[in-house]
């Protein structure tokens, strides 16, 4: 939180209500103003999942909720949403002036429990914080006052059950092809995953198994740190943090020994399945290597990327070593905490031991477009970022890659750059982009 | 006797109160017709509701498009998450507005955060202002209020005025908290009032070619059709300067494209500036079409040319709708869209020979600011072509539009806002989505909407294919519901 931003790159706390849309027959449900589920959904752009978008409950606060309190009204909605809506779970988001006036929507929601109906509340004021962070909340609210309930009592810890916690859903515009991808890598080392999200996901039956995971699973810089801190307090599983999108051969082997290391796995197991992997992985880089060698033209040589923390690491790792375009001026605008910032500077640091990656903690993306606009370079150069940069590229000759939300340049459906699948669609991506400038 | 325009006062009134609109009703498109001349229309309150839209993204679609103005959100990072997309328009439309080279929109938000609720967010303000000037140049800076602010009681009004004098430039404070109304097209008017109350200056010079076209972003049609009558459009406010907006007071009329978006800038420019609002409703279906151009003939002194121009317009487009009608004869249809803009399309399709089977539509106006009746598009859509039996006000509630759908299985659906269509394509039913709002205009746009209807119940393969893999996220006993069950009170 902080000063004023230009072009925001993520939304409101509400924005959350994402988190559960991705749950598949999960529904949202909105304790706040009118326009407010509108305005995360058209942040997005696209992907409604089963109950998202204009499908979405919301009382629309008006004046008189206000100023004599919304509870009745979300009472009302919430048995409407029971009759109305085909779903085995509504989670209540309570916005701004919902959260101003004071009601007590915990209440209210503890009440439709004790009548028998699955709900969970979470507290999720605009103000307070951003998606990012009360992604944590609303899934921790849910193992709180869902899963928690309806766990099987007793039941056997299995250590080669794994949760796993990566792209934040819809905030992560590959999120769907990402976590695709990490569930086929986990299940390739002899794991089985709850995905949690998206079509891969088992729904809510997996979530109620989320306690008898042997660990947890967090690919991602900062957000959701607070996710595995809780199940680690509430269930004792312990958990392993990788700090940024694992892309490519290099950091996706990386992830997969450490995740065999920590879980104790047959390790001729994992080699044999990374092995695998990695032949057909390098047998694509050398052909890119003759496309990259051979091209009597122009291709880019340097890219600046303005993205969240995991990407901007991850992008960095994998684009210098693997593809060897080099990293320039870099620009976390994801709002990162400060007690996270050094470790991600470190981690940006290790990519190179030859040269420094500059990189900026900024929510103000105004700002990172003005250094983008001064900096100068030699050769062609590159620019991964949102649709809001596609306007800076053209004006400064950068090709232009639209990885970050909001991206209303691009359609995405299943598309993932993690892993060693992932790494290759990312290297298509780009020099489709590039290729497409030639006549 | 309509509402007066108080330009004295920072806010405009939302449109329940300060126009008795409504978001709820289920019935006959005649009786509402009746209710609303008769000034007994009731609003009936819904007791489920899905998310509407809100106030501070309409209030921004007036302002975001002009080409050297900044905007500041005055609220959480989320009340303007949806602003990106009018940048997104800014750049796609540029083309068809004479702007070939479209600017990056400057858009931002003071990002309030639980500190500011509790200390306020005054101080935040004035520095974005500065910052914002500093960074952009802009020749005006718009602030949006929201929920936060305006609950919090932020005082964005003196915040305003003081910054102004500071920077020099205008800084309008536009009053569009979300919670104030149920209809976010009070928005359009919180909007409007910030650019004639700040922005519009007194005429300096008449100019008795130019005429105030109140729109959104749609291709420039008024260019050609005024040029050959002697006038010339100036459109109001997306591609507008806040140059050329100064000259607003100085047009010999306002027309308007849709009464829903530009009712109150029409008022406020007559009442203000004794430009004189055309009140007649928009040139959508045959009748209305030769009724708009008489009165816009008669507004401007030009009647002899709008005849010349209309006997042109029959001879090139008549034959060809005519063709049209042939084709489309006995189809039949369901409009969802925003208020006069769904009236326009009934008078479309109508015209074309379908049978209007009932409309979805978000809100309705018993009378726009201007308060005359010949100004609204539904009473002339059903005195020019008979009743629309269905016809539901329904707030953009998705699952009311479901229930409706999903029984009357037209042959083809017209939405006009997103999220709509994909009910259509879902049970199969071919489905338009038409973003420019000029598209169904004058002769012409029956013959535009005429095509396009005809490709989409022609290609109809990929809905047809995709209504058998649909799933649906509403409860069977819903569907099986009247779709006003919902709906407080007797029809």
């Amino acid at each position: 939180m902080g000063g004023m931003i230009e072009q925001e790159r993520f939304a409101c706390a509400l924005g959350a209500m994402q988190t559960v849309v991705a749950i598949p027959r999960a529904v949202p449900v909105l304790h706040s103003g009118p326009g407010c589920g509108t305005m995360v959904s058209r942040f997005f752009g696209q992907g409604a999942g089963h109950a998202g978008g204009n499908t979405v409950p919301c009382t629309n606060a008006t004046e008189a909720d206000v100023v004599f309190g919304g509870e009745g009204r979300l009472r009302e909605v919430l048995d409407g949403t029971a009759k109305v809506i085909d779903a085995d779970l509504q989670v209540v988001l309570t916005g701004c002036t919902a959260d101003i006036v004071g009601d007590d929507a915990g209440e209210v929601v503890r009440g439709i429990r004790a009548s028998g109906r699955d709900a969970v509340h979470v507290s999720a004021a605009g103000f307070k914080s951003n998606n990012l962070v009360s992604h944590s909340r609303v899934v921790n609210a849910i193992v709180d006052q869902y899963v928690d309930g309806k766990a099987r009592k007793g039941a056997w810890r299995d250590p080669r059950l794994v949760n796993v916690f990566a792209s934040v859903p819809f905030q992560d515009p590959f999120w769907k092809g990402n976590l695709r991808e990490l569930k086929r890598l986990l299940e390739g080392l002899g794991l089985r995953a709850n995905i949690l999200f998206g079509p891969e996901s088992g729904g809510l039956a997996e979530w109620v198994t989320i306690p008898e995971a042997g660990f947890n699973l967090l690919v991602s810089a900062w957000a959701g740190l607070d996710i595995v801190r809780h199940l680690e307090e509430k269930y004792e599983q312990p958990f392993l943090h990788f700090p940024y999108l694992p892309i490519g051969g290099n950091e996706t082997t990386r992830l997969l020994r450490q995740v065999a290391d920590f879980a104790e796995l047959d390790r001729s197991v994992a080699e044999a399945f990374i092995a695998r992997e990695e032949v057909g992985f390098y047998e694509e880089i050398q052909d890119l290597a003759t496309f990259l060698l051979e091209f009597r033209y122009n291709l880019p040589e340097h890219y600046h990327a303005i993205h969240d923390a995991g990407y901007v690491v991850g992008l960095a790792k994998f684009l210098l070593h693997e593809v060897g375009i080099v990293p320039k001026e870099q620009f976390i605008v994801d709002d990162t905490p400060e007690e996270f910032q050094e470790a991600i500077r470190r981690e940006l640091a290790a990519t190179s031991g030859k040269r420094e990656i500059p990189v900026t903690f900024d929510p103000d993306a105004g700002l990172a477009q003005e250094a983008i606009r001064g900096a100068s370079h030699r050769g062609r150069g590159l620019l991964i970022g949102s649709g809001w940069d596609k306007l800076l590229a053209h004006e400064n000759g950068l090709d232009f890659l639209s990885a970050a939300v909001p991206s209303p340049y691009r359609l995405v459906l299943t598309t993932g750059y993690l892993g060693y699948r992932g790494g290759l669609r990312l290297i298509e991506d780009i020099y489709d982009r590039v290729l497409a400038t030639y006549k | 006797m309509s509402p007066r325009v108080n330009l004295g006062s920072p806010q405009v009134e939302p449109r329940e109160a300060r126009l008795g609109s409504i978001t709820g009703y289920a019935g006959s498109a005649e009786e509402l017709v009746r209710r609303s001349h008769g000034k007994c229309l009731k609003e009936r309150r819904r007791s489920f509701s899905q998310c509407l839209g809100c106030s501070t993204s309409n209030a921004a679609c007036t302002v975001i498009l002009i080409q050297d103005a900044a905007v500041i959100s005055h609220g959480p990072v989320g009340c303007s998450t949806c602003f990106h997309e009018f940048a997104f328009t800014y750049r796609v439309n540029g083309v068809h507005r004479g702007v070939e080279e479209p600017t990056q929109r400057r858009i931002f938000t003071t990002n309030l955060d639980e500190k500011d609720t509790v200390f306020g967010g005054a101080r935040k303000l004035a520095e974005a202002i500065r910052e914002v000037h500093r960074r952009t140049g802009a020749k005006a800076v718009f602030v949006l209020t929201t929920c936060a602010s305006g609950i919090i009681g932020d005082d964005v009004e003196s915040v305003a005025q003081e910054a102004e004098e500071e920077i020099g430039v205008p800084v309008v404070a536009i009053f569009c908290e979300g919670f104030r109304s149920r209809i976010w097209t009070s928005g359009f008017d919180s909007g409007y009032h910030g650019v004639v109350r700040k922005l519009v200056k007194p005429p300096v010079q008449e100019q008795p070619d130019l005429v105030n076209v109140v729109n959104f972003w749609g291709a420039d049609i008024f260019s050609e059709l005024f040029a050959r009558i002697g006038l010339r459009p100036n459109y109001l406010t997306p591609y507008a300067t806040v140059e050329s907006l100064s000259h607003a007071s100085e047009a010999v009329a306002t027309v308007q494209i849709c009464a829903t978006l530009g009712s109150y800038l029409g008022a406020a420019l007559e009442q203000a500036y004794g430009v004189p609002e055309i009140r007649s409703a928009a040139p959508y279906g045959i009748g209305q079409t030769e009724r708009w151009w008489r009165e816009f003939g008669r507004l401007t002194g030009k009647q002899l040319e709008v005849e010349a121009l209309l006997k042109e317009e029959r001879a090139e487009w008549l034959p060809r709708i005519d063709e049209l009608r042939q084709k489309l004869s006995g189809k039949t249809a369901f409009v969802a869209a925003g208020a006069s803009h769904g009236h326009a399309l009934i008078a479309v399709l109508r015209e074309l020979g379908l049978e209007v089977r009932g409309a979805a539509v978000f809100h309705h106006d018993p009378l726009y600011d201007n308060g005359a009746p010949t100004a609204d598009a539904l009473c002339g859509a059903v005195r020019d072509y008979g009743d629309v039996p269905r016809y539901q006000v329904c707030n953009k509630q998705e699952f009311e539009l479901v229930n409706i759908l999903n029984r009357e299985r037209p042959d083809v659906f017209l939405a006009r806002h997103g999220g709509m269509t994909s009910w259509g394509a879902r049970f199969g039913i071919p489905t338009v989505l038409v973003g420019d709002e000029h598209f169904g205009m004058n002769y012409r746009g029956l013959v535009n909407y005429g095509a396009r209807i005809l490709d989409a119940l022609e290609n109809d393969e990929f809905v047809t294919n995709l209504a058998r893999h649909a799933s649906v996220p509403y409860t069977r006993w819903w569907l099986e519901q009247a779709p006003d069950a919902f709906l407080e009170g007797e029809s």
